[in-house]
C-alpha cells in the first residue's frame, strides 16, 4: 500500500528536524571553534611566554640584527666574504652553497641511481648482484655515517697541499680540496654563449625531428648535425671572444694555491655521501617502476625484434618514467634536506651558518624560521618543477 | 603406430653447453659481447679489491687487548680498538658497573620490537599495548634506577646503542597516534582542523630533521614559562615525535584513501559516529594497509636518531666518534665507523627485509 | 582502540614532565637541586678536561667547585656540562647550565646583547698562532696566503680578519665547529696554522698532538682575550655570589691564606683575615649564603694562586708563568676589591 502524503497538509510535508545540539552542521562549527581557539590559545601561551623569557634576557627580537656586521668567518665560496660583512650576506652565502650542493647533488644521484636501477635488473648474475650489493649496504647504513666516513677518509687519505696530486690538466687534489684552473679572461663569455646556443639548437632539432617522425615515420639524421653544432657553435663564440686562452691556473706558492677555484674537501665529501646513499633509493624507485611495466610489453616487443637497449629506451622507460616520477621527486627533496647535514662536517650550508648567527645573535627563533623559510622555498620550487614535468609526460587518454 | 613417448636412442640430451654451471655462465655471464665485456670488469673488480679487504679486515689483522702501539706496526685493522672501546661505544658515560642495567634495557627492547613482528602474536590484539607499556615502564626503571639498591643515573648519562634504541622506539610508537589524528584531520570535512593538519604537516615535511631539532633544542626552553626547564633528551624525543607523526601521518593517509568509499558509507548508514565509524570499521582496514610502509619509516627514524650528536646526545654514532678522539687511537677511525655502520646495517637489514615479507605476506589472500 | 593508546601516551607524558623542576632565581633551583651545573668546554687540558677516572680538571673546573663551595659548602657539589663554542651561549640561556666557565672572552657584544653577564676576569690571555715546526715560518708576519683553522662561534675569527688586514696579509680561513674536528685537521696538515688563546694553544699542544716539539706557538700576541665566568643576567643575588666567590680566591692569596696553612689563621686579629675566614660576621649573610662562604672555598679548592699553579702553572706541561695573572703586588692585573 503506497504512502500518499497529503500536500494540502503543510504539517506532514515537512521533513523531522533533529535537536539543535544533534545538527553535523552545527556541531562542526562547535568542534572547529574549539580546536582553533584551543590551538590558538596554546600558541598564544607559548609566544607570550616566549616574549617574556626574550624580553628579560635582554635579547633583542625581529630582523635588525641581518644589518650588523657578522663577525664569524666562512670557508672560501662563491661570494666574497670577510667577518666584517652583515649577516645578511652570510645568510645570502649559506642559501647559495645549500643550492650549489643540492642541484650538483640531484644531478648526479639521478644518472647514478637510473644506471645502477637498470643495473640492478640486468640479465647478467655479476652487474646485478653488485648493484644489489651497492644499494643494500649504502641504504641501511646512516647518512650522517657516511659523510663523516668521507669526509675523514678525504681529509686523512688525500696528501698534504705541499705534495699534492697533479697538475693533470691544471688540476691539482690534496687534502684541501680540488684546485680547478677557471677561465680568466672575459672573451670566455663568447664560449659560454656558444654553448648555451648550440644547446638551443640542439633541443630544437629534437623536437623537429621527432614532429617529422611523428607524421610521417622517417627519422631524419639527429646525431650528425648534432655533432657538427657542437663544433661549429661554441667555436664561433670562442672565435668571437678572440681566440681566449688564458686559464687562471692554481700554483703552489708558499702555503696554498694561489690563483684558480677550489672545490673544497668539505664540498666534495657532502656531495659523494648525499650522491651515493641519495642514489641507491633512486635505484629502487627505478627498478619498482621498471617492474611495474607489464610482462607483456617486454614480450610483444621483443616479438617485434627490438634489442633489450632498444625495449628499454622506447617501450618500457617512457611507462615506467610515469611511476618514477612521484617518488623520485620525494627524494630530491630528501637530499634537499639532508643537504642539512653539512654542518657536521663543517660546510658551510645554510643551517650550519644560521645556526651560527643564531648562537651569536641570541634571537633563535628568527634564525630557525630563516631556516624554515629558506628550506621551504627550496621544496615548494623542487616540487613545482617536478610536477610540471609529472604532468607534461603524463599517460594522454585518446 | 609408434610409440612416440619410449626413449629412442636418436633423442639426445640438451647440448651440454647449455645446462648445468656452464649453462649458467653462458646465459648470465657471457649472453653477449657487451655482457661478457661488463662480466669481466667486474670480475676484475673484484679481485683487485677483495682479496685486498679480506687480507686487511682478517689475515693482517690483530685482534685481542692490544695497546695502540702494537697497532701502529699492524698493516691491517687494528681490532683491538674495538676490544679496547666497544663498552664506551655502546653504552656511552653510563657508569661503568652499572652497564648491566642498560644491557638488559636493550634486550628488552628488542625482545618487543622483535616480538611485535611475529605474526601469530598479533593475535593479542589490545594486550600488546599492555606489553609495551609494561616493557617500556621497566626499561624506563632500570635505566633511571634510584631504588632497591640501584643508583640512580641521571638521563645526561645515557648514552650509546641503548639511547638510539629508545630515541627510535619512543620516537616511533609515541608518533603513532598523533599520525592517525593529523591524517583523520587532514581528510575531515571541518575547514578549520583541515587547515590546521595541512599546514602542520607540510611545514614539518618541508623542513630538515635537522631544523626540528635545533627548534626544539634551543626554541622550546623559551616557550616555556620562567624557571620550567626540560631535559634535552625530552626535547629531542618530542622534536623526533613531531617529525616522524608529520610523514606517518601521510603514510595513514594513503591507508585511508585506499579503503573504498563503500565502507565508510555503509558504516553511515549503519548510524556509527565519526569514531566508531574511524575506531571500528576504517583503522583497523586502513592501519593493516600502513604497516609495511610504517616499517620503512622505523628504518628512516632509526637511521634518523643519528642526527642528536648535533644537539649534543650521545647517541651510538657520537660514542663512537668520541671513542677515537682519545689521541692513542685516532688513527683507527676506519675500523670504528666499520663496527658502527655493522651495528647499523644488522637492524636495518634485517627490518627491511622483515617488511618485504610482511608486505608479501599481507597481500596474500587479496585478489589484486 | 584509541582509548588505551591515548591513557598510555597520557601516562608516559606526565611520567617524563614530573621530574622537572618548578623553581624561582637561580640560586633557589641551585640549592634545591643540590649541585651548581656548570658549562665548561671538557676538552681543554688545563681549563677543563676529565682526567682519566672521570673527573673533572682545570681552571674553570675549580672555579665552579669554588662556588659550590660557597653556596652549597660542599665543592664537589657540581654537575659539568661539556659545551662546544657554538652552544655555550644558548645553553647558559636555556637554563641548561647555571654558570658558564668556559674560557670565554669578556666583550661588549656578550655582555650585553645575549642575556648574561661576566662576573670578572680569572684569566689574562691573548690570542696567537701555532704553526709545525716543518713549516719554517718564526713569526706570524711569515703567514701571508697561510690556511688557517678556526672554531666558528669564538672571538678568534674576527681577531683574524683585523689583524691580517691591518698587517696587509691575505689568508684562507678553515673554520670548524667542534674543537676536535678543528685540531684534528690541522694535525692532518689541512691548515698550516692554527690560532685561538694562547693558553689554549698551549694546551692543545700539550694534550692533543702526539709530539709537542712538532709544533710552535709563534710569539705575537694579536689580541685581547680576558677569559671569565658568566652568568645569566636576571639573577643578581647569584651574579654576586659568583663575583665574590672570584674576588675571594685573589684576596686570600693577597692575605697569603692557602688550604693548607687556613686554619693557622682561625681567630686572627687581622679583621680582614676575620673577614675572609668568616670569624667577623655578615659578609656571606648580605649575599644570602654561609658566613663561612670564603673558607670553605679557601679550604675546599684554594686561592687562586694554587688553582693557577695545580692547573696551568710552571709544574704542569703546560707551564704557563703567572705573568700578567700575578696578583697587582707582584706586577700583574689581578686585581680584587676587599672584603669589607
Amino acid at each position: 500500500m503506497t504512502i500518499q502524503y497529503n500536500q494540502s497538509d503543510p504539517e506532514a510535508a515537512k521533513p523531522a528536524r533533529a535537536a539543535f545540539y544533534n545538527d553535523p552542521a552545527v556541531r562542526a562549527i562547535f568542534w572547529q571553534v574549539v580546536v582553533v581557539g584551543g590551538a590558538l590559545a596554546l600558541v598564544g601561551y607559548l609566544v607570550s611566554n616566549a616574549l617574556e623569557n626574550l624580553a628579560r634576557q635582554n635579547i633583542a627580537s625581529g630582523f635588525a640584527f641581518l644589518d650588523l656586521p657578522a663577525g664569524f668567518a666562512i670557508g672560501k665560496g662563491m661570494l666574497d666574504y670577510d667577518p666584517s660583512n652583515t649577516y645578511l650576506r652570510a645568510i645570502v652565502i649559506g642559501v647559495l652553497n645549500t643550492i650549489k650542493v643540492a642541484v650538483a647533488g640531484i644531478f648526479f644521484a639521478t644518472i647514478i641511481g637510473v644506471l645502477v636501477g637498470i643495473a640492478r635488473l640486468s640479465p647478467n648474475w655479476l652487474i646485478a648482484r653488485f648493484a644489489t650489493v651497492y644499494i643494500e649496504s649504502l641504504r641501511n647504513v646512516p647518512l650522517l655515517l657516511q659523510l663523516f666516513f668521507w669526509y675523514a677518509l678525504l681529509v686523512e687519505a688525500l696528501p698534504v697541499a705541499r705534495e699534492a696530486y697533479g697538475p693533470v690538466l691544471g688540476f691539482y687534489l690534496s687534502n684541501r680540496g680540488m684546485n680547478v684552473p677557471l677561465p680568466h679572461d672575459i672573451g670566455f663569455l663568447g664560449l659560454l654563449v656558444g654553448i648555451i646556443i648550440f644547446l638551443i639548437a640542439a633541443i630544437w632539432l629534437y623536437r623537429r625531428n621527432k614532429r617529422i617522425h611523428d607524421a610521417t615515420g622517417e627519422t631524419p639524421n639527429t646525431l650528425g648535425p648534432t655533432l657538427i653544432m657542437l663544433v661549429v657553435f661554441p667555436f664561433l663564440g670562442w672565435a668571437a671572444g678572440g681566440f681566449p686562452t688564458d686559464f687562471d691556473t692554481p700554483a703552489l706558492t708558499g702555503f696554498s694555491f694561489k690563483g684558480g677555484g677550489v672545490v673544497s674537501a668539505e664540498f666534495m665529501a657532502l656531495w659523494l655521501g648525499l650522491t651515493l646513499y641519495t642514489a641507491t633509493f633512486i635505484a629502487e624507485i627505478v627498478r619498482s617502476g621498471i617492474q611495474s611495466v607489464t610482462k607483456g610489453q617486454w614480450e610483444a616487443a621483443g616479438a617485434l625484434g627490438l634489442r633489450r637497449s632498444q625495449i628499454l629506451r622506447f617501450v618500457v622507460l617512457p611507462q615506467a618514467l610515469r611511476v618514477i616520477i612521484p617518488p623520485t621527486t620525494s627524494q630530491y627533496l630528501n637530499l634537499t634536506k639532508n643537504s642539512s647535514l653539512a654542518i657536521a662536517i663543517g660546510y658551510p650550508d645554510i643551517v650550519s651558518i644560521a645556526g651560527t648567527t643564531l648562537n651569536q645573535t641570541g634571537q633563535a627563533m628568527e634564525g630557525i624560521a630563516i631556516i624554515m623559510a629558506v628550506y621551504l622555498t627550496l621544496s615548494l620550487s623542487i616540487s613545482a618543477f617536478m610536477n610540471w614535468y609529472n604532468k607534461k609526460i603524463a599517460l594522454v587518454d585518446r | 603406430m609408434t610409440d612416440r613417448t619410449a626413449p629412442h636412442e636418436d633423442w639426445s640430451r640438451p647440448p651440454a653447453a647449455t645446462t648445468g654451471p656452464v649453462g649458467w655462465m653462458r646465459k648470465n655471464l657471457f649472453s653477449s659481447w657487451l655482457n661478457t665485456l661488463m662480466t669481466l670488469l667486474a670480475i676484475y673488480v673484484l679481485v683487485t679489491t677483495i682479496p685486498g679487504l679480506f687480507q686487511w679486515a682478517f689475515i693482517d689483522a690483530i685482534w685481542g687487548d692490544n695497546p695502540p702501539e702494537v697497532c701502529k706496526n699492524v698493516p691491517g685493522a687494528c681490532w683491538s680498538f674495538i676490544y679496547e672501546k666497544y663498552r664506551f661505544i655502546l653504552f656511552g658515560v653510563y657508569p661503568y658497573e652499572d652497564q648491566w642495567r642498560p644491557l638488559v634495557a636493550m634486550i628488552i627492547f628488542l625482545t618487543l620490537i622483535f616480538g611485535s613482528c611475529i605474526k601469530p602474536l598479533w593475535a593479542l590484539g589490545k594486550w600488546i599495548f599492555v606489553i609495551w607499556a609494561v616493557g617500556l615502564t621497566v626499561v624506563g626503571m632500570l635505566m633511571w634506577g634510584g631504588f632497591a639498591g640501584l643508583e640512580y643515573v641521571d638521563q645526561s648519562q645515557w648514552g650509546g646503542l641503548p639511547l638510539t634504541l629508545f630515541l627510535a622506539t619512543f620516537g616511533a610508537v609515541l608518533s603513532f597516534p598523533l599520525a592517525i589524528l593529523l591524517a583523520l584531520g587532514r581528510r575531515s570535512d571541518m575547514p578549520a582542523i583541515k587547515a590546521i593538519c595541512v599546514v602542520y604537516i607540510e611545514l614539518i615535511r618541508g623542513v630538515p630533521l635537522i631544523s626540528i631539532l635545533f627548534m626544539a633544542s634551543v626554541m622550546f626552553p623559551l616557550f616555556l614559562p620562567t624557571g620550567v626547564s626540560i631535559d634535552k633528551l625530552l626535547r629531542a624525543v618530542v622534536g623526533l615525535i613531531m617529525f616522524s607523526a608529520a610523514y606517518g601521518a601521510e603514510i595513514v593517509r594513503g591507508g585511508l584513501q585506499a579503503i573504498p568509499r563503500g565502507q565508510y558509507e555503509a558504516a553511515d548508514a549503519m548510524g556509527l559516529t565519526y569514531w566508531q565509524k574511524m575506531g571500528k570499521v576504517i583503522l583497523p582496514q586502513a592501519l593493516r594497509i600502513t604497516i609495511p610502509p610504517m616499517v620503512n619509516g622505523f628504518i628512516g627514524g632509526f637511521k634518523d636518531t643519528s642526527l642528536v650528536l648535533i644537539i649534543g646526545l650521545f647517541d651510538l654514532l657520537y660514542t663512537t666518534r668520541l671513542a677515537f678522539q682519545d689521541l692513542n687511537w685516532r688513527p683507527y677511525y676506519i675500523e670504528g665507523y666499520v663496527f658502527c655502520a655493522l651495528i647499523y646495517f644488522s637492524f636495518c637489514f634485517f627490518m627491511s627485509r622483515y617488511s618485504q615479507w610482511l608486505e608479501r605476506d599481507l597481500a596474500k589472500g587479496q585478489n589484486y | 582502540m584509541m582509548q588505551p593508546i591515548k591513557t598510555i601516551a597520557l601516562t608516559f607524558a606526565a611520567v617524563l614532565v614530573a621530574g622537572q623542576a618548578f623553581a624561582g632565581a637561580t640560586v633557589d633551583e641551585i640549592k634545591e637541586r643540590g649541585a651548581v651545573r656548570c658549562g665548561v668546554s671538557g676538552a681543554l687540558a688545563g681549563f677543563a678536561l676529565p682526567d682519566s677516572q672521570g673527573v673533572m680538571q682545570g681552571l674553570d673546573a675549580d672555579v665552579c667547585r669554588a662556588v659550590a663551595a660557597a653556596l652549597l659548602g660542599d665543592a664537589t657539589a657540581v654537575e659539568f656540562v661539556p659545551l662546544s663554542a657554538q652552544q655555550r651561549f644558548t645553553a647558559l640561556q636555556s637554563g641548561e647550565a647555571d654558570l658558564l666557565s668556559r674560557n670565554t672572552t669578556w666583550t661588549l657584544t656578550r655582555d650585553t646583547s645575549l642575556g648574561m653577564d661576566f662576573v670578572g676576569t680569572t684569566f689574562y690571555d691573548g690570542q696567537g698562532f701555532m704553526v709545525p715546526t716543518s713549516l719554517g715560518v718564526s713569526s706570524t708576519s711569515e703567514l701571508d696566503g697561510a690556511a688557517i683553522c678556526v672554531q666558528s662561534g669564538t672571538t678568534t675569527e674576527k681577531n683574524l680578519t683585523d689583524y691580517f688586514r691591518a698587517t696587509g696579509m691575505s689568508f684562507q680561513p678553515v673554520v670548524f665547529e667542534g674543537f676536535e674536528e678543528s685540531v684534528t685537521a690541522f694535525v692532518n696538515g689541512r691548515c698550516d696554522a692554527y690560532t685561538t688563546d694562547a693558553s689554549g694553544l698551549a694546551s692543545i699542544r700539550v694534550s692533543n698532538v702526539s709530539n709537542p716539539d712538532d709544533y710552535m706557538i709563534l710569539p705575537e700576541i694579536i689580541s685581547k682575550e680576558p677569559l671569565g665566568p658568566a652568568v645569566r643576567n636576571d639573577d643578581s643575588e647569584w651574579f654576586d655570589i659568583v663575583r665574590w666567590t672570584v674576588f675571594a680566591m685573589l684576596n686570600a692569596e693577597e692575605a697569603g691564606i692557602t688550604s693548607e696553612n687556613i686554619d693557622s689563621f682561625k681567630g686572627s686579629d687581622d679583621p680582614n683575615i676575620a673577614r675572609i675566614m668568616g670569624d667577623e660576621p655578615g659578609m656571606g649573610a648580605s649575599m644570602g649564603i654561609d658566613d663561612a662562604w670564603a673558607y670553605n672555598i679557601v679550604s675546599q679548592v684554594g686561592n687562586y694562586g694554587e688553582v693557577f699553579e695545580r692547573n696551568v702553572g710552571a709544574s704542569t706541561p703546560l707551564g704557563f708563568q703567572r705573568g700578567i695573572n700575578a696578583l697587582w703586588t707582584q706586577g700583574g692585573l689581578m686585581y680584587a676589591p676587599p672584603i669589607r
